[in-house]
């Protein structure tokens, strides 16, 4: 039983060496915003307060089982022990208290991961942008309301600003999931949600669907690009002067079931945001979104597939 | 015509891909190789007589075990394969379509039919014993259960040649599932089967919720019982709770796909989310009902093999009805992040983490059984030592996904991945290999080989281990849960290699342990006794294989751990004390067989909505119940005196 004992403190500490060694390449684990750092410090705190309680049975466990468990050893040997209230009411009271311990961060964190985050120290507080993000089978689909561009499979975002993300379905549902920059949240065909995220540096965050959804989930993958806000402004402007502009009927194609490459337009039917509109206003619980109202005249007879970059290899096999 | 016949197999049969034209000839030849024995040594009477008409909890509890190792059998390998395509990025051994399949019938095959019959054959195996009763409350609806499980876990596995499987994962989630987007007849498969075998299920919770309150031996008082009694008592009422949900669940959703409702599709105000929730409100306590009653095996196991009575008695039957409870307060944490409010997920979130109280108490209470006691390490008693730190693994990793906050961080990665893992294989397999070690011999008569039964203990568990702890770093570095492939340079690669070296361990400690059956059935130590490990509940007090009735005498009890109490006092042999009586005992029948295939017959007509079929099918249900209906007079017989005598004397139990 000896070799037992020693094979889960080995491994245990091999896990420790693992986890200090190299966070940077476990995403959730290297938080680059203020969202993803609030879950951090939930979810390193709850390691130690739950780490504390393996520790416990683990030495209780190899305790007994050494004292225990050789061969021939009668000495405290007692068939009839059979409770022990004080003992018991202690590892009641014991996990009680830690459950308070980890309930208060909890909803707190659930309150404050509600708006956006506060801005990060020492930096001015930046107005938040709103970017209206659509899944589809088996792609990303980006608009800026106010700057009326869209992309695909990619987004830009200008560092240390609070980006919301709103978050709607074309077909089956889909997850949200920028691991270095937040949680998750769905994205569902009758129900449009909402999720902050804010990236305090420059940098290149991966993201991807978190929520099986057919046979080109795999490929649900993104990037979200963080930009100073020069760059972030440069690149607008690039893509309104340079991309083509979206038509519906290439939008409709766009929601066929495929997996593409990046995309960008440098504007979108009109239809597009009302709809996204409609579709929030159902949602009551929804507080009022900022989509301007005079919205951009968009050149939509521009009928350019130059931008598009539909790769046919489409996932392998099937029906 | 001769075009319509080939389109019509081309679209039947499951065609294109090289393993499952192997899969197709294996079947056929099994199918072969099966009859041919059958009729070559005239087996065909025999297998109708002794299984398939049989009422014998005892036989019908082999028979799920039987099933259920087949079963994990294929889940298993449906495992290898989605692990043998992770190996390395960009692997292109399996299709998406094909991976998509084989992870929803690796995740439906191990729940459905793996997980829950081998625990129903224990049940049947050990409850009538442990409370010193004769058979189950309900005989005929027992053999009912155990053929509509059987029958639909085989109309589930042909999908894999015929039609196709369902795609859409064990969880079926709308609106992936519906017709919009999953057409074909994959997802049928999903519904009837699960439909059939949940009936089946139904009706065994309620069976053994019978069972346990009216036909206890005289003396054992509820707190008096076996704490696997407890536990399948606590595991019933659940049952009875949770699966009308999942019953209606279904049949809405098969309306959906058959008829052309919209319950779960958005076109006419039906609401996918709708099917979320009714499906994890059966779907949580599901896991409860997996997972309670190897929390009784434990306690049998360890109380046994420490040679100590339980500690803290009252509070391991007060924790599991808490559990029980609480595992209807919870659902909402399967999904978190579907845009709930705070307030919505701090409920659940402290609801679930609340349950970790009364599992740490049963934690705690083990250990102390284990302190001060005299620890035996037979393999069964390593299972159930493994499962102590093995299980808080999975049971902490638990908790942490209870904040959610952080589980928008693991929702659906691996560590989701490796945390149900830890807690269905380091709870329900390691729990039902235990089970399996402790009464086997009580099936069988004779006991399982302890060396390899150790090899098979020790690879499987460090494999175990190998595979699941690196999957929770790789869920915090991005990787979901369902890809059928990942891209290279993300540095993912060496922990899938990792990951899947650990499966295929886990694949040769099964095959040790198959080899140890076999083995022991040729050269396994008999059992003369009836009571191998000095037990200490009522099953060890009858001899091994029990007889057909059970006990000769229906034991008097006094106490907990009523045999080891009898031991001491020096009356155990008032069980097997002339003069016999005759022994009442329920009459073979057909009737659960035949009513079961018009169950599949049914099912496959509407999986195929052929309703030439279907409808036939039905017809043939309705008539078997008529007459059992009508035979209900005629359904027991008596086992004369003399009879029940020479059996304790062939028995060795009458000098
Ligand atoms: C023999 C060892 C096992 C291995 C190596 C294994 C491996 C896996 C893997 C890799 C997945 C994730 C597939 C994916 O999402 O891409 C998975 C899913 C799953 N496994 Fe296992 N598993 C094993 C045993 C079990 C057992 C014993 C159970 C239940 C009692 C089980 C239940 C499930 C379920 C419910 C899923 C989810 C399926 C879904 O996503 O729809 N597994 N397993
Ligand atoms: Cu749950």
């Amino acid at each position: 039983m000896k070799k037992f004992a020693m094979k889960l403190i080995g491994s245990c500490s091999l896990l420790l060496l693992f986890l200090t060694g190299c966070t940077n390449r476990i995403a959730v684990l290297n938080p680059q915003g203020p969202v993803a750092r609030q879950q951090y410090h939930l979810i390193i705190w709850s390691v130690i307060l739950t780490a504390f309680i393996f520790a416990v049975v683990l030495i209780i466990f190899i305790y007994v089982l050494v004292k225990f468990g050789r061969k021939n050893n009668h000495a405290g040997y007692d068939p009839n022990n059979h409770g022990n209230t004080k003992l018991e009411i202690t590892w009641t009271l014991i996990p009680v208290v830690i459950c308070i311990l980890l309930a208060v961060p909890t909803i707190k964190t659930l309150f404050a991961l509600e708006g956006p985050p506060k801005p990060t120290e020492g930096l001015s507080k930046k107005e938040p942008i709103t970017i209206n993000v659509t899944s589809a089978d088996w792609k990303w689909i980006f608009r800026y309301p106010k700057d009326g561009i869209q992309t695909v499979n990619y987004v830009v975002i200008p560092e240390d600003t609070p980006v919301k993300f709103n978050l709607f379905a074309d077909s089956a549902m889909n997850s949200f999931w920028v691991p270095e920059l937040g949680g998750q949240q769905y994205t569902m065909p009758d129900m449009p949600m909402k999720l902050w995220l804010q990236a305090d540096h420059v940098g290149d965050y991966l993201g991807r669907s978190a929520n099986f959804s057919g046979r080109g989930f795999a490929g649900m993958q993104f990037h979200v690009l963080s930009k100073t806000d020069a760059d972030y402004k440069a690149w607008i402007q690039t893509i309104k002067d340079t991309k083509p502009a979206l038509t519906m009927s290439t939008y409709e194609d766009l929601l066929k079931p495929s997996n593409v490459k990046t995309m960008a337009f440098s504007s979108y039917p009109k239809e597009l945001d009302d709809k996204d509109k409609k579709a929030m206003k159902k949602m009551k619980h929804m507080e009022h979104m900022d989509i301007p109202e005079n919205h951009l005249d968009l050149n939509s007879k521009d009928n350019d597939m130059g931008g598009m970059d539909m790769s046919n290899d489409s996932m392998k096999g099937g029906k | 015509m001769i075009e319509n016949i080939k389109s019509f197999l081309g679209s039947f049969f499951v065609t294109g891909d090289p393993m499952i034209y192997g899969a197709d000839a294996s079947i056929a030849l099994a199918t072969i190789g099966i009859v041919f024995y059958l009729t070559y040594f005239k087996k065909w009477k025999w297998l109708w007589d002794e299984w398939l008409t049989t009422v014998d909890h005892k036989k019908i509890g082999i028979m799920y075990i039987i099933a259920a190792i087949l079963m994990l059998f294929r889940g298993g390998v449906d495992a290898l394969l989605m692990r043998a395509q992770l190996i390395i990025p960009n692997n292109t051994f399996l299709t998406s379509q094909h991976y998509n399949e084989i992870f929803t019938t690796h995740g439906t095959i191990m729940i459905f039919f793996m997980a829950m019959p081998f625990i129903f054959g224990l049940m049947n195996i050990a409850i009538p014993l442990q409370i010193g009763a004769r058979d189950v409350a309900f005989p005929f609806l027992n053999a009912v259960s155990f053929w509509l499980f059987f029958l639909a876990a085989m109309l589930f596995n042909i999908s894999f040649v015929i039609g196709g499987s369902p795609d859409a994962g064990w969880t079926s989630y709308a609106p992936l599932a519906g017709l919009k987007l999953d057409p074909g007849v994959g997802e049928n498969y999903y519904l009837v089967a699960l439909q059939i075998s949940g009936i089946g299920t139904l009706a065994t919770g309620v069976n053994f919720l019978v069972t346990i309150f009216k036909m206890r031996a005289p003396g054992m008082t509820l707190f008096k019982m076996p704490m696997f009694t407890w536990s399948t008592l606590v595991t019933s009422i659940i049952i009875i709770f949770a699966f009308p949900v999942l019953t209606i669940a279904l049949a809405l959703m098969s309306i959906d796909r058959l008829f052309g409702a919209h319950f779960f599709t958005i076109e006419a105000g039906g609401s996918p989310m709708m099917w979320a929730n009714l499906f994890w409100i059966w779907g949580h306590p599901e896991v409860y009902i997996v997972l309670i009653p190897v929390l009784g095996i434990f306690s049998e196991v360890i109380s046994t093999f420490a040679h100590k009575t339980l500690f803290g008695y009252k509070a391991m039957v007060w924790s599991m009805i808490a559990i029980s409870v609480l595992s209807f307060t919870t659902w909402l944490h399967h999904f978190f992040t579907m845009g709930n409010t705070a307030w919505v997920n701090s409920f659940f979130s402290v609801s679930t983490m609340i349950i970790a109280i009364p599992t740490g108490v049963k934690i705690f209470n083990w250990l102390f059984t284990l302190n001060k006691g005299r620890i035996e390490f037979t393999t069964a008693m390593l299972w159930a030592l493994a499962f102590i730190p093995n299980f808080t693994i999975g049971g902490i990793t638990g908790v942490m996904l209870s904040l959610a906050p952080a589980d928008y961080q693991y929702h659906n990665s691996y560590f989701l991945i490796a945390h149900f893992h830890n807690v269905l294989i380091a709870g329900t397999v390691f729990g039902v290999f235990a089970g399996l070690h402790y009464w086997w011999p009580k099936m069988f008569g004779h006991v399982l080989n302890e060396r390899l039964g150790k090899w098979a203990f020790w690879v499987f568990m460090i494999s175990y281990n190998i595979c699941f702890l690196p999957m929770y770093f790789i869920g915090l570095m991005g990787m979901t849960r369902r890809m059928y492939t990942f891209p290279s340079g993300l540095g993912w690669e060496p922990l899938n290699l990792v990951i899947t070296l650990g499966a295929f361990g886990m694949g040769v400690g099964f095959l040790i342990m198959v080899w140890m059956i076999v083995y022991s059935a040729k050269y396994g130590k008999r059992d003369t006794t009836g009571d191998p490990w000095n037990g200490r509940t009522l099953e060890w007090a009858t001899s091994s294989p029990a007889p057909e009735y059970n006990f000769a005498h229906i034991p008097q009890v006094e106490t907990v751990d009523a045999f080891a109490h009898m031991k001491e006092k020096g009356t155990a042999g008032n069980i097997y004390k002339a003069p016999f009586q005759a022994i009442h005992m329920p009459n073979d029948t057909g009737i659960p067989f035949i009513l079961s295939v018009f169950f599949f017959i049914a099912g496959f007509g509407l999986v195929f909505e052929w309703y030439w079929m279907a409808i036939p099918g039905t017809i043939g249900i309705i008539v078997s119940m008529i007459v059992r209906s009508f035979k209900d007079h005629e359904d027991h017989h008596h086992i004369p005196a003399e009879e029940v005598e020479q059996t304790e004397r062939a028995a060795g139990r009458l000098s």
